[in-house]
């Protein structure tokens, strides 16, 4: 390759808001249920049908609105998009073109050379359309109206980024505000978070920009990571063969790793936007605006400084622990229930995360309650159990969110701290080991260690380590 | 005397009084349509069955003193572009020649509460497009007038129902003049209600911003009482209005005694037929004599009306009749390759061809590069026609006009020259533009028999205004009843 | 005629409305859509510099729902009317290729 390229990316990211229900119906916005049995005539498109609004969806819009810096418009219409299938019941998706809610945000992600802000350019309520389930056996497809009017918001950036790392970064760095927001969980492989990637190149230096095209269907960041790497492979090669890129949407397929133009002579994209003729504007009052600011949570830059003057917990266990909603809502319910902000850090930076990492799990995954971990992290204090138990313990809790103190009870897991019973045992692990009692008499240290074991064994772990040790040096 | 010759509240007044019932309401009404529906074709869907039944629930529900509304018990026509469920509804297309649906449009089970009894569907413009109910896949309705002439449009079924006395009183729809231009030409009284009284909640859409369901009987107080019964604050239509009140019936006191009447000189100009022109005139002369003070003015803007409504209307329709596409309801043709031959086949099948060309325009003019040009330029249009109406109505109660610049056309003269069929629009789509409520009465018939009606234009809200000056120019002539059913009585 | 409509403009327009027209068909709609066109065109006499384009007719804003789940499953209702349907769900011709 002779010439150096830049390659320009803008995001435009769908995320489904966590109503309860539809954002122009009261059907249920849950997820799954058999074809249609969350439907109604409004979201299915039955004739005479009406929209009306969810408020909650205006709320959740104009709190991301905030938290990513937008001017929120507080004078916003709906309009009609025009496209014919069958996903979409009335054939026109309720949208927002000419006045949607927010405008010129940004946020801000670290870069290798520093911090750096990805524009917003505007920040749209809309309608997402039903699912298309393919039937190989009849060759057709089905389809099922429950997805059909749950809310999304689609966030639009502008073209500020420049490489798959800082998409990356970006998606991250949204994905966690709205989770702070309980806006939405943000989840890509379930498609409640879903990126569209604008890409397009030019040469290093120049300031105009190329012929970009749009990307869909990227279910994972590691999709879109490749779908960015072969795209921008894709254009340069056609520049580098004098051919022009064509603007146009090419769907991903991440197994085969490559895309393909979605093109079609029956799709014109000229979607005859006008104004939703059967909702009125949505006027946001400074007063309701208050309103909402009030409401947003606390998010993570604030969380970080708080952490520190609060709990005095390592820096970098602040930062891990808040870049999960999840896991800081864990660390300060469990904080508040045990007080001990150091042991509830320490057991989710290690234990959790290393169950995590066995089970393949993210935090939003995580089931146990933080009345268990408090509860576990006072047994093991109190001496209750020893740590080795708490450890297996933690696991059942991390698995089965069981009561700690209930499975303790039940599989008579208590630390042994009676030194009668202890030195009992000793001393029959001692006698059963002659050869460890004469090396570690005769100097070999190594040989206690492997008589602490043998006695910890015999008390199936339940003995008290420091009794054991004490007991032990005694004896011998 | 049939009971059918009665006004509503008339035959609602008897019914609760004893002297009949709803059951014998009914089978009279059944019985007329036998008589003269094969003629006039009022009626998409009629359940003689169903209607029997209901009625005998309803009479049970008087006798019981659970209904004593005005309206209990009196059989009714409602356009078959409103949802009935168990029903079927068809908008009188091929599209929706056997749709059922799932549940019932506000306005119907408002009236049904009210205890009316719906006995059938009326015949009308397929989709609500057209002037002359000749549109409607199910053939033309007949003008009992004089069946050789058109009802009027779009609710032509409807108001042809209540002049041949098929049903007491019918609802019937209104986006560009739908109800009072063929009441006009039926001889009836119908009225658009200011947009949002009524709740559109089961009407199935033409032109959104325009639509208005409303009354059409035989005199203003049984549109006053029909009103009452099916205007509502629904929170399942985002554009429906509160209203500070519902009764309409008691504005009637057979007084215009200090409404100031405006007259627009741009509505009596060239394009205006004499014998029409005439009629009205001497109603407003009428209406002088019961107190009213009249006064010519230039209303302004008159000839921009129709080709900023039909760019709204068009474009709403194009994507209004979006989601007829063969998946969810409605037509499918029987062969196709793929997904978008299904639609395109479908459509073009299950859709008339004025619907077509309506879709095709709103289509157009939403397209790249021309959404400014068109629709913007109508949506500006609009707001200085309303700004016309607003000044008008800081010196007028109400303007006076005709519906219609002629009587009713013979059958067969009107589609192959859709313009001018448009031009017919004149006096009645501005006042959709605007959101204001409008009332056609009777008054008189030109040279050939056919009814003229004279048309009242309110400020929006103002319907009791329109309406006590109806029923005040009533009073100094009586209601002319059809030849066909006088005959037939 | 001042508007003159191109088979390509109305091929077009058909492929947004879904409409497939006979020629027969289409050379009538071309020539409606002219003459309507050209009438619509008078609007461009009216001085509407300044003028907010007014798609509501009333002031009203703020029309809203509450976030509460009200609706139950009709779906048999529903599909009652699809001209295609299998197992709960609408059947149409496979979308993709």
């Amino acid at each position: 390759m002779s010439k150096q390229y830049e390659t320009v990316i803008g995001l435009e990211v769908h995320v489904e808001l966590a109503t309860r229900t539809k954002i122009f119906c009261s059907c249920s916005t849950e997820f799954g249920g058999a074809p249609n049995t969350h439907t109604c005539p409004v979201c299915t498109g039955m004739p005479g049908s009406l929209p009306v609004l969810n408020r909650q969806v205006v709320e959740y819009a104009a709190a991301v609105g905030l938290a990513t810096n937008c001017t929120i418009n507080q004078y916003c219409k709906f309009d009609r998009k025009n496209y014919f299938y069958p996903d979409n019941p009335q054939n026109y998706q309720i949208s927002q073109l000419y006045e949607p809610i927010c405008r010129n945000g940004y946020v801000e992600i670290d870069t290798p050379s520093g911090p750096k802000k990805i524009g917003i350019h505007e920040i749209h309520m809309e309608e997402d359309a039903g699912k298309l389930i393919h039937d190989e056996w009849e060759d057709c497809s089905l389809v099922d109206f429950n997805r059909s009017g749950v809310p999304l918001i689609e966030i639009v950036s502008e073209p500020d980024m420049r490489n798959a790392d800082e998409v990356i970064a970006y998606l991250d760095k949204l994905r966690l505000i709205i989770q702070y927001l309980g806006a939405s969980d943000c989840k890509l492989q379930e498609g409640s978070m879903r990126a569209d990637v604008n890409l397009s190149v030019r040469e290093a230096g120049s300031s105009k920009l190329g012929t970009r095209t749009e990307m869909k269907n990227l279910n994972s960041f590691k999709a879109i990571a490749r779908a960015i790497e072969g795209e921008r492979e894709r254009q340069i090669e056609l520049l580098e063969m004098g051919k022009a890129v064509v603007q146009e949407t090419r769907r991903w397929d991440d197994n085969k790793e490559a895309s393909h133009a979605m093109r079609s002579k029956e799709d014109a994209q000229d979607y005859r936007y006008f104004p939703e003729p059967d909702l009125p504007p949505v006027v946001i009052s400074d007063e309701w605006l208050q309103e909402i600011r009030a409401r947003q949570p606390e998010l993570r830059s604030e969380k970080l400084i708080r952490y520190k003057k609060e709990f005095d917990i390592p820096d970098y266990d602040a930062q891990i622990i808040t870049g999960s909603k999840k896991l800081a809502d864990l660390f300060e319910a469990t904080t508040a229930i045990c007080k001990k902000p150091k042991k509830v850090s320490n057991w989710l930076m290690v234990e959790t995360m290393h169950l995590m990492k066995e089970h393949g799990m993210e935090p939003e995954d995580l089931r146990f309650s933080p009345e268990n971990l408090a509860a576990l992290i006072d047994l093991t204090d109190a001496g209750t159990i020893n740590s080795s138990v708490a450890k297996d313990v933690f696991e059942k809790v991390f698995l089965e969110n069981v009561d700690p103190e209930r499975y303790v009870d039940e599989h008579g897991l208590k630390m042994v701290s009676n030194e009668g019973e202890l030195r009992s045992v000793i001393e029959q692990v001692m006698a059963a080991n002659p050869q460890s009692v004469e090396d570690y008499r005769s100097g070999k240290e190594k040989a206690m260690g492997f008589l602490v074991g043998q006695t910890m064994r015999a008390m199936k772990g339940k003995a008290n380590p420091a009794m054991v040790n004490q007991i032990l040096k005694e004896l011998l | 005397m049939s009971l059918m010759s009665l006004t509503a509240l008339e035959l609602g007044k008897k019914i609760r009084e004893r002297e009949t019932s709803a059951v014998e309401a009914a089978r009279e009404a059944l019985d007329q349509i036998k008589k003269v529906d094969k003629t006039l074709n009022c009626f998409v869907t009629v359940d003689e069955e169903q209607a029997l039944h209901r009625a005998e629930e309803v009479q049970k529900k008087i006798e019981a003193g659970e209904l004593t509304g005005p309206l209990a018990g009196v059989p009714a026509a409602v356009k078959d572009n409103l949802c009935t469920e168990g029903l079927r509804t068809t908008c009188s297309s091929r599209m929706l020649e056997h749709f059922v649906p799932s549940y019932t449009a506000e306005a119907v089970r408002n009236l049904e509460n009210a205890g009316a009894v719906v006995i059938g569907k009326s015949n009308m413009d397929e989709f609500a497009m057209g002037s002359t109910t000749e549109t409607s896949y199910f053939g033309p309705t007949r003008n009992p007038w004089n069946p050789e002439h058109v009802p009027g449009g779009s609710s032509g079924g409807s108001c042809a129902a209540v002049a041949a006395e098929e049903c007491s009183f019918a609802l019937g729809s209104d986006t560009g003049g739908s109800i009072r231009q063929p009441s006009a030409f039926c001889g009836v009284t119908g009225l658009k209600p200011t947009y949002g009284t009524v709740s559109r909640y089961g009407l199935i859409a033409y032109g959104s911003s325009l639509d208005q369901i409303g009354p059409i009987g035989k005199d203003a107080a049984d549109c006053a009482a029909v009103l009452e019964a099916i205007a509502s604050y629904d929170r399942k239509d985002s554009t429906s209005m509160k209203r500070d009140s519902y009764d309409f019936l008691s504005a009637l006191d057979g007084s215009a005694e200090g409404l100031r009447i405006g007259i627009p000189r741009d509505y009596f100009g060239d394009g205006l037929n004499g014998e029409v022109k005439e009629r009205i005139l001497e109603a407003a002369k009428a209406l002088e004599s019961k107190g009213a003070v009249l006064e010519e003015f230039d209303l302004s803007l008159v000839e921009y009306a129709i080709p900023a409504y039909y760019v709204i209307a068009s474009a709403e329709a194009s994507s209004n009749l979006a989601r007829f596409d063969g998946v969810k309801y409605g037509y499918r043709t029987r062969e196709y390759e793929g997904l978008h031959n299904m639609y395109k086949k479908s459509r073009s099948e299950g859709f008339g061809p004025e619907v077509k060309r309506r879709i095709m325009l709103g289509s157009f003019v939403l397209s790249s590069g021309y959404y400014d040009a068109y629709y913007l330029k109508a949506l500006k249009t609009k707001a200085l026609i309303k700004r016309a109406f607003d000044r008008a109505f800081e010196k007028y109660d109400m303007i006076l006009g005709p519906a219609a610049p002629t009587t009713a056309p013979k059958l067969g003269e009107s589609l192959g020259d859709p313009l001018s069929m448009y031009l017919g629009d004149i006096y009645t789509v501005s006042v959709n533009l605007a959101g204001l409520p409008g009332i056609t009465v009777p008054c008189g018939t030109d040279g050939r028999g056919l009814p003229i009606g004279m048309q009242l234009i309110g400020d929006c809200f103002q319907e009791r205004k329109i309406l006590r000056a109806a029923h005040a120019y009533e009073q100094t002539r009586a209601y002319s009843r059809c030849p066909m059913a006088a005959k037939q009585a | 005629m001042a508007n003159m409509i191109s088979d390509e403009t109305m091929e077009y327009v058909g492929i947004l409305a879904k409409l497939e027209l006979s020629q027969e068909e289409r050379e009538q709609a071309k020539k409606d859509m002219e003459q309507m066109l050209d009438y619509i065109d008078m609007l461009n006499t009216l001085d509407t510099d300044g003028v907010e384009p007014m798609s509501h007719v009333f002031p009203i804003h703020n029309v809203f729902r509450e976030d509460t789940v009200e609706n139950t499953d009709e779906h048999e209702k529903m599909l009652a009317n699809a001209p295609s349907a299998k197992d709960g769900a609408f059947k149409v011709p496979k979308t993709v290729e």
